[in-house]
């Protein structure tokens, strides 16, 4: 990480540190589907992440979690409740890099959006290349890349959005098992050199474990909170580990009552 | 460069057959030659008349060329204003569909009135007819963009204009050149239209004018030898903008981005 960045973000934290954090309060949101019916995704959820904190958020598919993170980046609005939260950036679940940009371009976009100049915005994240092991890919278009550099370079354009807060949106789902764990332990390291508040979606308890603070496990549709479990165990952990293994099993066990009480 | 060539055979031979079923229809006395004059005549008379058909070309091919970058612009701008605003679309859009309807021999001697005998009455003829496909493709692809890559942008910070210019404008270039493909094919018989629905003066009016000429005069065969001359820039103008294509927008020739 370059120490121009570094310590431009630490400005960014210091200013939002009483802001950085999220919190939602009795969230309920409701949509219509094809047929005008109203259906809901989520139901009186309330979570908290503090500033710095990593989040994680799992439960069966279409337990509202996408809803539940476009509510924390003011893409909708809840029905009920209130989301209370920082400047947040969506890392959505398809990589979603725009297919005219190089990788270059395509990480720099946040700061072209921010309103540098071309040559600044490439430089900025040219220089954050190598570290994630994309030297020699600035050129290649998104097609030309591998899902895993794909997904890093996606990851590159949001956290040099330097928004306070990051939401994942299953950013390691699409990946084969090998580039899953390599991408896993990179994203940890990221995340240590340059702090946010990270709310991590994901349907892998296992991944929630190794990489969160704290998990939160959602019902199926509507959404609500079964279990927070929180993780204090020291980095880097593995899979293997029996504290992980343990927490897992609780986690599942949640999971699993929760398909019970409905 | 085989493999090129390869490419162009079947082409050639459809081309060659169709022009050899043409001569065999008219040297069997099937039709009076005035009717339809025979390719070997055609091409005759093309090589004796080449000075004339290359300065008549040239300044039809100038007509076709202004014309429909004129009206890729404004076709454009159009169409990205109507996307912008719904007030504009419903105002616009009944206007644009009708106005491919107007009979362009009806207002050619209004363009000449306002405008003269230069080249004005005919651009406009030709921005008329060849504006309507790119205002249509160009309103088709900026609203084809994939709604969460606007989503994206708009967590990443971006303003209305920016999402437009980072997201919507590069996603609706391959729609736009579809549109501009159309626009050319159809510029060159609007060239065709304007050249002989307003009138004009000087030594040569564009092989529009001389093919109507022609038919007047009975002298058949040149008229199709402006006629094959027209058909091929056509076909010439087709190819040159679907290499363009590639420079334009290089990623829609390959698989889309997102999927793996």
């Amino acid at each position: 990480m370059s120490t121009q960045l570094k310590s431009r973000d630490r400005a960014t934290h210091e200013s939002d540190s009483t802001r950085g954090g999220v919190a939602l309060q009795g969230v309920s949101r409701a949509y219509r589907d094809r047929g005008g019916a109203s259906v809901a995704a989520l139901s009186g959820v309330s979570l908290r992440a503090t500033h710095g904190e990593l989040l994680a958020v799992v439960g069966p598919s279409g337990c509202g979690k996408t809803t539940l993170l476009e509510l924390i980046c003011g893409l909708q609005r809840p029905d009920e409740g209130t989301v209370a939260c920082g400047p947040a950036v969506l890392m959505p679940q398809r990589d979603l890099l725009l297919p005219w940009l190089s990788a270059l371009d395509n990480a720099a976009l946040a700061l072209r959006i921010a309103g540098r100049s071309r040559r600044e915005a490439r430089a900025d994240a040219g220089a954050l290349f190598a570290e994630l092991g994309l030297d020699g890919f600035q050129r290649a278009r998104p097609h030309e890349l591998s899902g895993g550099m794909r997904q890093r370079v996606a990851f590159l354009r949001t956290l040099l959005s330097r928004k306070p807060v990051l939401c994942l949106d299953e950013p390691l789902s699409a990946l084969d098992a090998i580039t899953r764990e390599e991408l896993r332990d990179w994203l940890c390291g990221a995340l240590v050199r340059e702090p946010r508040t990270v709310v991590l979606v994901t349907h892998d308890v296992e991944e929630a474990i190794v990489l969160a603070d704290r998990v939160a496990v959602l019902s199926a549709r509507p959404g609500r909170v079964l279990a927070e479990i929180a993780v204090d165990l020291p980095r880097p952990r593995t899979p293997t580990a029996p504290a992980v293994i343990a927490l897992r099993q609780r986690a599942l066990h949640g999971l699993r009552e929760g398909a019970h009480q409905l | 460069m085989t493999r090129r060539l390869l490419h162009a055979l079947p082409a050639a031979a459809l081309a060659l057959a169709l022009v050899g079923a043409w001569e065999g229809y008219v040297d069997l006395g099937l039709v009076n030659p005035i009717v339809l004059p025979a390719p070997h005549e055609i091409a005759s008379v093309a090589w004796s008349n080449a000075g004339l058909l290359a300065a008549n070309l040239e300044l039809t091919a100038q007509e076709v060329g202004l014309g429909v970058l004129l009206a890729l612009l404004f076709g454009f701008v159009l169409g990205v204003l109507i996307h912008l605003s719904p007030a504009l679309r419903r105002a616009v859009y009944p206007l644009a569909v009708g106005s491919q309807a107007v009979p362009i021999a009806l207002i050619g001697v209004l363009l000449v009135f306002w405008w003269g005998f230069g080249v004005l009455p005919k651009l406009f003829v030709i921005v008329l007819i060849c504006f309507f496909p790119v205002v249509v493709t160009t309103v088709d692809g900026l609203s084809a963009v994939d709604p969460d890559q606007l989503k994206l942008l708009r967590t990443l910070g971006a303003s209305r204009w920016q999402a437009l210019r980072f997201g919507e404008l590069p996603a609706a270039v391959p729609a736009a050149l579809s549109g501009a493909r159309i626009a050319l094919a159809v510029g060159v018989i609007g060239a065709y239209i304007a050249e002989t629905s307003t009138a004009t003066s000087g030594p040569y009016a564009g092989l529009g004018h001389q093919i109507n000429a022609d038919i007047n005069g009975l002298q058949t065969p040149r008229a199709y030898a402006a006629a094959a001359v027209l058909f091929l820039f056509a076909i010439a103008c087709f190819y040159t903008l679907a290499l363009a294509e590639r420079v334009l927008a290089p990623w829609a020739h390959r698989p889309r981005g997102e999927s793996r």
